[in-house]
């Protein structure tokens, strides 16, 4: 089902969780809300599940207005942090638990949380209580007591973070599979970039209760919208310059050094572009220049790392570390002076005020 | 701190708890053994302390007093009347008072108060609250009809009178050890109850009552234990009478009566002793049924 949000606000006496939140989630999609802890997104998972009601805006499923519905009337599963598994209830009563609550028949029910449990695999578990199950076994049972009833919408609230670092690796393909499977509106809580790039269809960035980006992964991770977004996503993260755009909109020049840099990309249309600028560059779109006469960064190499097939170079530029990922091709040592190059369009240049990306996106 | 213990740090410790099982000796296990022993004194001079026979005489004579089996039913009709009402009431109280009302810590001790009062100042109360003319329960019930009952003077009213006093008494206590239960039921398995479709009343039984289980359990050991042994509420609430017609005559009563009524040292212990057997075989069987119920 689809999911819309319209300026939906939380405030909790005087804090806002959520602020004028505006968000389209489409039928069948697996939606990942990212963004530092305290930021909003358990809150808005929340709002979205009727435990909280929204102390402003609207929200749709499909398109009726459920702000007013109980969380027992809104058809939704939902797989909490610490998966809330009830103790005193076995697996198989666990996962019949929604049925029973709806009057199904205890026959048809035990039918059906038999079959969740396989697509879960965990049909071999059925009698054991929650406390003798490890942790990805009770996520599992917790996913099939969330869909079981068939909701429309499945909600997860950092259901990995228990996890150990292999058990999650296999636990969000196992999401994914499932998800696929069953074809459900999914909306994923999650603070570790690596997991939304690796299995959303779409991520939803928040900072401080605030919208930043609603899209793709790989779309928010090579045109981000802002700032914050640049350097929320990548990992070792986006290398920020101090800059100055010079008077042809074209060149920037960075601050402190002789270095300029043309832009490939033009500038957003209508803009009034802020001289004092923050370039943006990720440690993959640098190269080593080698060409007396071409535009680069000048820095002297205080490390190299050999990371499989790539070298990663830490480079001195005004006594900063600058991050980049380079050939192993080209021999450098440790001392070396080296001029980064910037692969054509991977500039980024966000205004220092408000963070705001100043190239035009769409052009690119 | 997993030292072995040693002769020197055993007679240390014995040294710290000398006062304690000092007065717990004379005043707890003594009295204990003592009246064991006594329940078989058959002919015993207490003036001079001699004991010139010792036999079941005792016991053959309280299980052949219809006064004693009266006393027994009496008890268990005060034990049957006021555990289940006592541990449904104060689990309904503590569940409302667990909510997010306003005065929540006013009413808490409101319940509480009926804990730490005395029972004879407290009967006294009730005296007048059950007096049959200008009683307050009376005029109560007047408004709907039901004529003036005889609360303390009929023989059939007095057992209810008794069995209203003591679940008032003992709510108090109940509830705050229901509230500490209910507390530590975490929250997110009712957010999850919630997400799973379940009304209150369906959350209240199966997320409630289970995860309590533990308390209700432990509540109704207690209670039972302490219904057994009920005396001060009866002694007080009929100024010092079993009730009209020794309708209200429990045990630990005709205990104190043979005892300083009749002087009759060995029968007060032999009865002392079948109540002790009693509660003992009631709480085995309630511990045993409880393993099995209890676990999760
Ligand atoms: N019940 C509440 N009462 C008051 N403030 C709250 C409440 N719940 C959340 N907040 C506040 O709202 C903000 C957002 O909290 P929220 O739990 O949604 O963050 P989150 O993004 O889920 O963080 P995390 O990644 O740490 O789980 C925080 O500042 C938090 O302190
Ligand atoms: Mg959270």
């Amino acid at each position: 089902m689809e999911v819309q949000m319209k300026d939906v606000t939380m405030q909790f006496n005087n804090i806002t969780a959520v602020d004028r939140m505006n968000v389209t989630i489409e039928d069948g999609e697996l939606v990942s809300m990212l963004g530092p802890s305290g930021c909003g997104k358990s809150t808005t998972l929340f709002m979205l599940a009727g435990l909280y009601k929204p102390t402003a805006g609207e929200i749709f499923f499909g398109d009726r207005l459920v702000n007013k519905i109980e969380p027992e009337h809104r058809e939704i599963g939902m797989v909490f942090q610490n998966y809330a598994l009830y103790p005193h209830l076995s697996v198989l009563k666990n996962i019949m638990f929604p049925l029973k609550m709806r009057k199904v028949s205890k026959g048809e029910a035990e039918e059906l949380a038999r079959e969740m449990a396989k697509l879960v695999q965990i049909d071999h578990l059925l009698d054991r209580k929650p406390g003798q199950l490890s942790g990805g076994q009770q996520q599992r049972v917790a996913i099939a007591r969330a869909l079981v009833k068939k909701p429309k919408i499945l909600l997860l609230d950092e259901p990995l973070s228990n996890l150990d670092a292999r058990l999650r690796l296999e636990m969000r393909e196992e999401i994914r599979r499932i998800q696929q499977e069953v074809k459900i509106t999914t909306i994923f809580v999650t603070h570790d970039q690596e997991e939304a790039m690796s299995i959303s269809d779409k991520i939803l960035l928040m900072k401080d209760g605030k919208f930043q980006q609603f899209c793709p992964p790989q779309e928010m991770y090579d045109h981000p919208e802002n700032e914050f977004v640049a350097s929320f996503l990548g990992s070792p993260p986006i290398n920020l310059f101090p800059a100055s755009l010079m008077d042809n909109l074209k060149d920037v020049s960075i601050s402190g050094t002789n270095d300029v840099i043309t832009l490939s990309s033009p500038l957003k249309e209508g803009m009034d572009p802020a001289r004092q600028v923050t370039l943006g560059i990720r440690p993959e779109d640098f190269y080593i220049e080698t060409d007396e006469k071409k535009q680069g960064i000048l820095g002297k190499t205080i490390m190299v790392e050999r990371i499989g097939r790539d070298n990663l170079l830490n480079v001195e530029v005004q006594n900063k570390t600058v991050r980049a990922i380079v050939s192993p091709d080209l021999r450098i040592e440790r001392g070396d002076v080296v001029k980064l190059g910037i692969l054509p369009e991977r500039a980024h240049l966000f205004a220092v005020h408000t963070g705001e990306n100043l190239l035009d996106s769409k052009l690119r | 701190m997993n030292d072995t213990p040693t002769i020197g740090k055993t007679l240390k410790a014995l040294l710290y708890l000398a006062p304690a099982l000092l007065i717990i000796g004379t005043f707890n296990i003594y009295p204990i053994i003592k009246s064991f022993l006594m329940s078989f004194y058959t002919d015993y001079d207490y003036f001079k302390d001699i004991v010139n026979e010792r036999g079941l005489s005792n016991y053959s004579y309280i299980f052949q007093d219809p006064e004693f089996w009266l006393s027994m039913k009496n008890t268990m009709i005060f034990v049957i009347g006021v555990v289940p009402i006592s541990i449904i009431l104060s689990l309904g109280i503590a569940v409302l008072l667990n909510q997010k009302i306003k005065f929540r810590g006013f009413f808490r001790t409101v319940y509480f108060i009926p804990f730490v009062t005395s029972v004879v100042a407290v009967s006294i109360v009730w005296r007048w609250i059950f007096h049959t003319q200008y009683g307050l329960l009376n005029h109560f019930l007047g408004f709907f009809g039901v004529s003036p009952i005889k609360w303390l003077s009929d023989p059939q009213m007095a057992m209810p009178a008794l069995i209203i006093l003591a679940v008032w008494k003992g709510l108090g206590y109940n509830i705050i050890i229901f509230l500490a239960g209910l507390q530590n039921i975490n929250q997110q398995y009712y957010l999850a109850a919630k997400i799973d479709g379940a009304s209150s009343w369906q959350r209240f039984k199966n997320i409630t009552v289970p995860l309590l289980s533990s308390t209700t359990f432990f509540i109704s050991i207690i209670s039972i234990i302490n219904s057994f042994k009920v005396f001060d509420e009866v002694f007080a609430l009929f100024g010092g009478q079993p009730g009209p017609a020794n309708s209200a005559q429990t045990v630990v009563y005709y205990i104190f009566n043979k005892f300083y009524g009749e002087w009759d040292f060995g029968v007060a212990s032999a009865a002392a002793y079948a109540l002790f057997i009693v509660i003992f075989i009631l709480t085995l069987v309630q511990l045993y049924v409880g393993k099995r119920k209890v676990n999760y």
